[in-house]
């Protein structure tokens, strides 16, 4: 019913060869989602177990990593959103996800001697592990938590259907969160080691982040 | 619809018959509720049956028993797998400081500081209200010999190794089957207990029998203390050394020590000491625990 109401649908659902890469601009926007709500939740649980030799795997250390996760996220949001009021571009999207990936190398380099200089400083387990996730996984996931507002800003083209876009976009990036966790807590931990898992999902980001700014269109307005 | 009725008249038959089976498997087990709390890390449950007190962490009280006191006679010890643990006393007869971790229904550190009245006796539970549990309803009295830290297991022997504190012998009872804390069972955490034992230290842990994890568990073992003794009944027993594992004709020799001492308690040494074994009876291909490869739950639950 609403698609003859807006210009811009009109151009999307032609029949043309730009029409089928405004579809594929929107896959685009949907795999980074869905890849980066994957990628915080095999973090957050792969960062139980970095954090369970030091501190324990007690409900005061699940409690430090959700609170520190959902922290960082919420000021995600705020920051992606604000973020894509300037011209946003794929382009740009595709640097947030990057940002992510690289911002983990320091979990996977240095986490061990940081766990056990901050575990002797801090025996309470519950500010223990809240410092200790905090220090290791803030910076990476607040870079996540500005993909989902960011990439709603790039795949709204008007006003009217903009609860529809974000709510699939919601859809595919908790998707891809319930998908993470899944993968990660029944198979992936009974294959491979903890830091293997983070390089492979790091890898998969930065091939996700290569190939959106390989990506012909930059944004819906270009 | 007739055929509905037909089926449920059927259901209702079967329900019937079942129930009807079940009624005298009641009557036999009499496993009487005594006390019941939910804990931060769970439900733990004191039943009594004949004279016998248990510890349970889960309402199937028929397996998953933790725990036993027998109300008249307490210092007799009822599980097989204590006697194992007790044992590992032949290969450290004398020691002068103990680690427990995981406290139970107290039965060890309250069995040791009985049978060693001058051992220091420390002992590490996570959770709170086990130890409550263990001093209301299973003797567990503290002694100025023993403490009882209230930690993570992995936590205490960390802060241990930085306090320069030892150990003559280390005791692991913290692996429960319906879950296992994985950071209890990797290579790292063996040698971090493997350095907070005294040379010839002894390290003596109530493992898994079936399951994949036996596999995993025993090379994990292997690559930190080399050697160790296996001893197998319901559950399955390891006694490993930091430093060479002494031979058997000394564990003998030393058990005579005890034979009275354990006698008293409900067991003969000569019985344990047939269950020493050195023969490696599991897949010694099996991968190695790690912190950062440690799917020990996923691993109990696949045969």
């Amino acid at each position: 019913m609403q698609r003859n109401l807006s210009g811009p649908e009109q151009s999307v659902n032609r029949p043309s060869a730009a029409g089928k890469l405004y579809a594929m601009y929107s896959l685009m926007l949907y795999l980074i989602a869905g890849w980066s709500g994957c990628f915080v939740m095999a973090v957050e649980l792969l960062g139980g177990r970095l954090l369970a030799p030091y501190f324990g795997s007690s409900i005061y250390v699940w409690g430090a990593i959700i609170t520190v996760f959902m922290l960082a996220l919420s000021l995600g949001y705020l920051l992606g959103g604000r973020y894509s009021l300037r011209q946003p571009s794929l382009r740009r999207l595709a640097v947030i996800l990057g940002a992510a990936a690289v911002t983990m190398l320091p979990v996977l380099i240095g986490a061990e001697p940081l766990l056990d200089a901050l575990s002797a400083r801090l025996p309470d387990p519950r500010l223990g592990s809240l410092v200790s996730a905090l220090t290791l996984f803030l910076v990476p996931t607040v870079i996540s938590g500005m993909v989902s507002p960011y990439a709603v800003r790039l795949l709204v083209s008007d006003r009217l259907r903009s609860g529809d876009s974000a709510g699939k976009l919601y859809f595919v990036s908790t998707f891809g969160s319930a998908a993470g966790t899944l993968l990660t807590s029944f198979y992936l931990v009974l294959y491979f080691e903890v830091n293997q898992i983070l390089w492979m999902m790091l890898t998969v980001s930065l091939l996700v982040s290569a190939a959106a700014l390989l990506f012909p269109i930059r944004s819906q307005e270009s | 619809m007739k055929w509905l009725r037909a089926e449920s008249r059927l259901a209702l038959g079967l329900m019937c018959v079942v129930l009807a089976c079940m009624a005298p498997l009641a009557q036999a087990q009499q496993l009487k509720l005594v006390h019941s709390e939910r804990s931060l890390y769970r439900q733990v449950l004191v039943y009594e049956q004949g004279g016998l007190r248990y510890l349970c962490f889960t309402k199937d009280c028929a397996i998953g028993r933790q725990s036993v006191i027998d109300l008249e006679h307490p210092e007799k010890l009822q599980f097989d797998y204590t006697h194992m643990m007790m044992s590992a006393l032949f290969a450290v007869p004398a020691p002068k400081s103990v680690l427990i971790v995981g406290l139970g229904g107290g039965t060890l550190p309250r069995t040791l500081a009985g049978v060693l009245p001058t051992t220091h006796i420390d002992t590490v539970e996570i959770d709170p209200a086990v130890t409550r549990v263990a001093r209301s309803y299973f003797s567990y009295v503290p002694s100025p010999n023993t403490s009882t830290f209230e930690e993570d297991g992995r936590a205490y022997v960390k802060r241990m190794i930085r306090a320069r504190k030892t150990y003559d012998l280390v005791m692991l009872d913290a692996y429960d089957h319906e879950y296992i804390p994985e950071h209890l069972l990797t290579r790292e955490f063996l040698q971090e207990v493997k350095s907070l034992l005294n040379p010839g230290g002894i390290v003596a842990a109530n493992t898994f029998s079936s399951s994949k994890l036996y596999d995993s568990e025993s090379v994990t073992y292997r690559a930190v203390f080399g050697e160790f003794y296996n001893l197998k009944s319901g559950n399955r027993v390891i006694i490993a050394s930091n430093g060479p594992l002494p031979p058997l004709t000394t564990l003998r020799r030393n058990s005579t020590d005890f034979a009275s001492r354990f006698a008293k308690l409900g067991f003969e040494v000569e019985d344990i000491l047939d269950r020493y074994s050195l023969q490696p009876d599991w897949n010694a291909g099996a991968r190695i625990l790690t912190d950062q490869y440690s799917p020990a739950n996923l691993l109990n639950s696949t045969r």
